[in-house]
């Protein structure tokens, strides 16, 4: 018959393992983050080996103000989850309110960078290398910063109705991990589309 | 109780098992599609990697039979092309990696005395994800040149090299369903790799350190985290694909100045590693099933540790020596030549600890212990075939011919089949409550082993005569009539061996002998829950306090704790 493996005499005093969802998601940015090698590798790769323009000098502007929203979006969310832990809901949503605005303002920019791209510079995705990297590496982060608005606006709602609480701080902990990874992302997207490659 | 005193009507209907009402098909069919057990998705996995198994190995004989003799038409050139397109496609995505997260899924939770997984509604969707993605890939053989007309399964060969999957290659939709059936597969091996190593780290029972974790366990974090830097660049990769075939860009477009050799690299660095993740979980099964047959626990459990994280890192620097035909230089080819033969210590020191496991110990020579130490003969051979291909100059020989379909099918038959076979019988009455029957296991393990031998030792013989690999057919005069036909021949043995297999599990579920919790005597967690173990596994969450929890519990006098 069934016969439980415990083993009399043996005491484990603490027995502590990290947080699931800390680790799933550290698991899930591993991944991704070998998504996005790939995609920079291609780019670095066919930088500069275009046979037609517009090349990145001509067109790219620096996008500096819309980067430091983004980035800045990061210190937000942290104030977010810190409020929550100290129980201090209108704080938190205010906090996760910021961090939306600043992650909007951030895929406006895109938005109105590749309007310009694509209907003053004539550049889309087929017009040649330059415009198949471009579009697809910044695409997939901004695609990136999408889902991660969905759930930071998830979570604002849910942090205004009132059913998110001081106990919900791990789960909104993982969400801000993402919105860090992506943060991330972007340092690295920046350096390499609008620094090196340009 | 004796058959003529009269019990309690209550005790009556508990000892009588017929009693309970039989449930109605879709209660059994909507109880399964729901399921977040950890134990059913594994079944479920298992059960449809077995499918394609079938299915992939059908192709594979048709290809046998077309190249049985020369100048042969058994099937048309275009069949042939979809059918090896298909059977590694197939094998690779549809039978190894789920056959593999099938027994993690399954014993992963309960060697750790876990009652579930991390995330059970993630192993659901993972499950579910890779299954559509199976049936997505099918469905090209009805759906692939737009509905009106035949359709046709893809046919660019399983690593779709650059330019044939470029649209006017490749027209119609064929290598869109590979695309996609691989995409979708990928997403669910990420999901459940992360759940796997989620569950490693975070759901372990008291006691069980990661020090004192079953070497399946620890090979499973391992071969999951390489699947998290290792699947994602072919997602990355299909994706561009899908760019390049339906918004065209240009990233694998040679006219407009993209590259061939870039998908070449993407491909490896996904598919070098990708072998590793299908060898690391057969290297698990040994380090549980070699040690219980031999009576001994495992010789070096640290070195076999280091061993496979050591395999994992190493696993990603070798990819290019599948390029070494292209041309890439001396400074990179020498780096690749050296990286792989380097690969091979690891595996080396993991060869002799099992050998040292064996050595001393009272050997029982189970059908499960048989396919083990074939395991270990064979993947020998093949290590030392993969270390001679390793050598670039060898390579710029042999490469792209069938000494390395050779090479590899010893790899992926001779060692990783033969491994799963072995797991089969091992933990068959653990999932259902059976043995296999073992005289059945013996006929199936020699007549298996023969057509193994006579299918891939004879198959490095026409490589070295030149024969390249997927060719449809070949002229009378080249020589090679001989050795194809005995390659054939071996295929048949394969196949009746594989069958009698499948009989032995359908026999067995519904006639075997009782297994009862722990037919081998073994030492790991799962068999202290009852033989199938409850949805729960634990009534109890158990304490460990060695490597071998059931030694202890069984030998208290001698607990192995005293000695780690």
């Amino acid at each position: 018959m069934s016969q439980a493996a415990v083993i009399p005499n043996v005491t484990t005093p603490e027995w502590e393992l990290p947080s699931r969802g800390v680790v799933g998601m550290v698991c899930l940015i591993v991944a991704e983050a070998a998504i996005f090698t790939i995609f920079v590798v291609a780019y670095l790769y066919y930088v500069g080996k275009d046979r037609s323009g517009p090349t990145p000098r001509e067109v790219l502007d620096l996008p500096i103000f819309t980067s430091i929203c983004l980035l800045s979006s990061s210190l937000t969310v942290h104030f977010a989850v810190a409020a929550l832990h100290q129980a201090r809901r209108g704080l938190c949503s205010l906090w996760l309110a910021a961090t939306v605005l600043l992650g909007g303002i951030f895929l406006g920019g895109t938005a109105h960078e590749w309007y310009t791209l694509i209907y003053h510079d004539g550049l889309t995705i087929q017009t040649n290398l330059f415009g198949t990297t471009f579009y697809s590496l910044v695409g997939l982060h901004a695609s990136h910063v999408i889902i991660g608005l969905i759930m930071l606006t998830l979570a604002l709602i849910f942090s205004l109705n009132g059913s998110m609480t001081s106990k919900h701080t791990g789960r909104l902990e993982v969400l801000s991990l993402y919105w860090h990874f992506v943060d991330a992302v972007w340092v690295v997207v920046f350096t390499v589309v609008y620094i090196l490659g340009r | 109780m004796a058959a003529d005193v009269p019990v309690p009507a209550e005790m009556a209907q508990a000892a009588t098992t017929h009693t309970a009402p039989r449930r109605l098909v879709l209660d059994v069919l909507n109880d399964w599609v729901t399921t977040v057990d950890h134990k059913k998705i594994g079944l479920m996995y298992i059960g449809y990697a077995l499918v394609f198994l079938v299915v992939a190995g059908i192709q594979a004989l048709l290809m046998r039979i077309q190249l049985s003799l020369p100048n042969n038409d058994f099937v048309s050139p275009q069949a042939f092309n979809s059918l090896f397109t298909m059977h590694g496609t197939t094998m690779v995505f549809f039978v190894g990696m789920p056959i593999l997260f099938g027994f993690g899924n399954y014993l992963v939770p309960l060697m750790i005395g876990a009652r579930d997984m991390a995330f059970p509604r993630l192993n659901a969707f993972s499950f579910w994800i890779s299954a559509f993605g199976g049936i997505l890939l099918y469905f090209s053989y009805f759906g692939a040149s737009g509905l009106y007309g035949a359709g046709s399964a893809p046919d660019v060969g399983w690593f779709a090299y650059a330019p044939l999957t470029a649209r006017v290659f490749s027209p119609g939709h064929s290598t869109d369903y590979w695309t996609l059936a691989i995409l979708l597969s990928g997403i669910g091996s990420i999901g459940t790799a992360l759940n796997i190593v989620a569950t490693t780290i975070c759901m372990r029972c008291p006691g069980m350190k990661l020090s004192r974790m079953p070497l399946l366990v620890w090979l499973y974090l391992v071969t999951s985290s390489l699947v998290f830097v290792a699947v994602s660049p072919l997602t990355a990769a299909q994706i561009m694909l899908m760019l390049d075939r339906y918004v065209g860009s240009h990233f694998f477009d040679t006219q407009a100045g993209g590259s061939a050799v870039l998908w070449m690299h993407f491909f490896w660095i996904f598919g070098h590693p990708e072998v590793y993740i299908l060898i690391l979980p057969a290297f698990a099964f040994a380090n549980e099933i070699i040690p219980v047959f031999s009576r001994k626990a495992i010789f070096g459990y640290a070195a076999m540790v280091a061993a496979s994280v050591g395999i994992g890192f190493i696993s990603l620097s070798v990819w290019a020596h599948h390029m070494f035909t292209v041309g890439l230089g001396p400074g990179a080819n020498t780096f690749f030549v050296l990286a792989t033969m380097i690969i091979s210590v690891p595996t080396g020191i993991k060869l002799f600890n099992w050998l040292a496991t064996l050595w001393g110990g009272k050997i029982h020579f189970t059908a499960s212990m048989m396919f083990a130490i074939g395991f270990l003969f064979q993947f020998l051979i093949a290590g030392l075939t993969g270390v001679m291909l390793s050598i670039a100059p060898f390579d710029w020989q042999l490469g792209n011919s069938y000494f390395v379909v050779a090479h590899f099918h010893y790899v992926l038959v001779g060692g990783i089949l033969f491994m799963i076979f072995s797991a089969f019988y091992y933990w068959f009455p653990k999932m259902s409550g059976r043995m296999l029957s073992e005289k059945l296991g013996k006929w199936h393990f020699w007549i298996f082993l023969i057509g193994f031998h006579l299918t891939f030792d004879f198959m490095h013989v026409p490589g070295v005569l030149g024969m390249p690999r997927r060719i449809y057919t070949y002229e009378a005069d080249r020589g090679w009539m001989i050795w194809n036909m005995i390659i054939s021949s071996g295929a048949i043995f394969q196949a009746a061996g594989t069958l009698l297999f499948v009989y032995n599990m359908i026999w067995s579920y519904f006639k075997g002998p009782i297994a009862g919790p722990d037919p081998w005597d073994a030492w790991t967690l799962e068999w202290s829950t009852p033989s199938p173990p409850p949805a729960y596994n634990f009534a109890e969450i158990p304490t460990v306090a060695s490597r071998r929890p059931l030694w202890d519990l069984k030998h208290p006098e001698d607990p192995d704790s005293n000695y780690e």
